[in-house]
């Protein structure tokens, strides 16, 4: 376990401090913090940051209120419950290199994709999602892959309410929007923290998507991705890959912690307004 | 009294949860349908499927039987079936292996400053895997290991290990305290104690743990492409194979995506319940 996580990392640590090619080989350089002033003013490094934080933010936070609201849904008897939960889970089943090849070839796709086809029903100009829009595109297949993943931890949330506590406040003559907003949402908080923690933790590192959908560039190259390019996707240059990622191990760190802090001061203060 | 107040609440209830059902059906269907489509270009030709979206086609199963064919030099259907299921399998039954002792020590015997361990397992998936690949590649290049099914079981199992842990603490954490303390006066060994009390106890948190395994497992696609892109590779791989850039594909590609995605889906739909359930248990305390 710690041969395999911690070891690896410390050595980026150190290849971060040299200058090292390995196509074709050089000899291994110590420059100490060379690379990471290099960084700084690294234009397409800054480019892919704001891509990263694009392509993480918004998926996490709405892939929550989606799932939040299906959830809500789901929570209640009606005919053929359990289809429609199966049906809403499955994209989160799904293989993500598979959901990237199939949003982008059949629904985003400008000849034959289906949303174009509808745009073209109710009169628009078909659009190339893409190769124009790339950072939404990724978004919105992020989205549809993580939505299920929120729905179930929030659906767990709702399933562990204490209902007895749900009948005082109906009881009370509490609307149904009420019991939500003062009862329900307090109870989730913990789910909905797991949801935007673990949602962070594995949407900061997306890859699969990318490399089947655009296969990088302006707009769809995030960190991970940009470190792929400049190491074993063709740049070959270890030492300063293994200086983007330290980076990218921080930014994560700080991002997972400080989405948790405000999460949970947005939702105290709800809870007690 | 109270009858004649409550009657027409009721039926206004029902009719309320009438038309929500019916929208739950109406998002449900709109949000699955890319996969529904999926199934439905699978079977077309590709003349059929690379146009306007059409209904209008003969279903044919001729894709799968091209796309399930070995042709000479490339990654074949069974190849990449057969290096999946060992690695997600070996890899997962070696994370419960681990996970639940770890988990035991973590949960019903605290060992010291245990918070810290869990923090610390939780922070080794900070680490993305792209700045893990550089250090993971030149040791794996080193031990000879690059292209062989044993690479991606060391790293999967890595990889699940973290989240596998902390689920199950927390699983763990579930079990009536007195139980066990039943179970040690009466004498039982540890290994009594973990068969007999939590094993059972835990089961649905268990598999829901090793569900959520396989899954990240079987759909992991960077380390495969990375590591294994000659022998070894797995069922991702073979499905961008199918993708070309020099005539039409789509009807391919779905019948691919459909075969590849298959074990997982059956898997998650018949276990969706347990692995609700499971996280209902307490993922999180």
């Amino acid at each position: 376990m710690i041969l395999l996580t911690q070891v690896p990392f410390v050595m980026s640590i150190y290849y971060s401090l040299t200058d090292w090619k390995v196509v074709p080989p050089s000899p291994r350089k110590f420059v100490g913090l060379d690379n990471y002033s290099e960084l700084l003013s690294d234009h397409f490094f800054r480019q892919a940051i704001w891509t990263s934080v694009q392509l993480t933010v918004f998926p996490v936070l709405a892939a929550l209120a989606l799932g939040t609201a299906f959830a809500v849904l789901l929570d209640r008897k009606f005919f053929g419950r359990g289809i429609v939960r199966t049906m809403l889970i499955t994209p989160f089943l799904l293989t993500p290199v598979v959901i990237g090849l199939i949003w982008k070839n059949q629904m985003f796709h400008g000849l034959y994709g289906v949303i174009n086809w509808l745009i073209e029903k109710v009169g628009g100009t078909p659009i190339e999602f893409v190769s124009q829009h790339p950072t939404w595109s990724i978004g919105i297949t992020l989205v549809w892959q993580w939505t299920p993943f929120m729905m179930l931890i929030i659906l767990a949330g709702l399933q562990s309410m204490p209902q007895d506590v749900v009948e005082a406040a109906k009881v009370d003559g509490s609307t149904p929007f009420g019991i939500f907003r003062q009862l329900t949402l307090g109870h989730l908080r913990p789910y909905m923290e797991l949801g935007i923690l673990l949602g962070t933790i594995y949407l900061i590192q997306v890859y699969d998507q990318i490399a089947v959908m655009t296969g990088g560039g302006p707009g769809s190259t995030n960190v991970p991705y940009f470190v792929f390019q400049r190491s074993i996707g063709g740049g070959w240059e270890f030492g300063q890959a293994s200086s983007y990622s330290i980076v990218v191990v921080i930014a994560s760190i700080i991002i997972a912690t400080i989405a948790l802090r405000v999460l949970s001061q947005l939702l105290k203060g709800e809870a007690s307004a | 009294m109270s009858g004649d107040v409550g009657t027409p609440t009721v039926g206004e209830r029902r009719w309320v949860n009438g038309a929500l059902g019916g929208f739950a059906w109406l998002t449900a269907l709109v949000f699955f349908f890319p996969v529904i489509w999926m199934v439905i270009n699978s079977f077309k030709n590709e003349s059929e499927a690379n146009t306007a979206p059409t209904l209008n086609f003969t279903p044919t199963l001729d894709r799968y039987r091209e796309v399930t064919e070995s042709a000479g030099g490339l990654l074949s259907f069974g190849e990449a079936f057969t290096n999946s299921i060992v690695i997600v399998l070996v890899s997962t039954l070696i994370v419960l292996a681990l996970a639940i002792p770890a988990a035991y020590a973590l949960a019903v015997k605290p060992v010291h400053k245990w918070r810290d361990i869990l923090f610390f397992f939780i922070s080794t998936k900070f680490l993305p895997v792209v700045a893990s690949i550089l250090p993971i590649w030149i040791l794996a290049r080193n031990f000879e290991l690059l292209n062989t099914r044993l690479v991606l079981i060391i790293l999967y199992t890595a990889i699940n290990l973290p989240l596998a842990v902390w689920m199950l603490r927390s699983f763990f954490a579930e079990i009536p305290r007195e139980l066990i303390e039943a179970a040690e006066i009466d004498g039982a060994s540890l290994r009594g104690q973990l068969s007999s009390i939590i094993l059972p106890m835990a089961a649905p948190g268990i598999a829901a743990t090793a569900l959520l395994c396989v899954i990240f497992a079987w759909n992991e696609f960077f380390y495969a492409v990375q590591l294994n892109p000659v022998d070894g590779s797995t069922v991702p791989i073979w499905v961008t194979t199918n993708v070309s850039t020099r005539g039409d594909f789509l009807a391919k590609l779905s019948a691919a995506s459909v075969l590849a995605c298959i074990p997982v889906v059956l898997a998650g739909w018949i276990a969706q319940k347990r692995m609700i359930r499971g996280l209902a248990m307490g993922a999180i305390k």
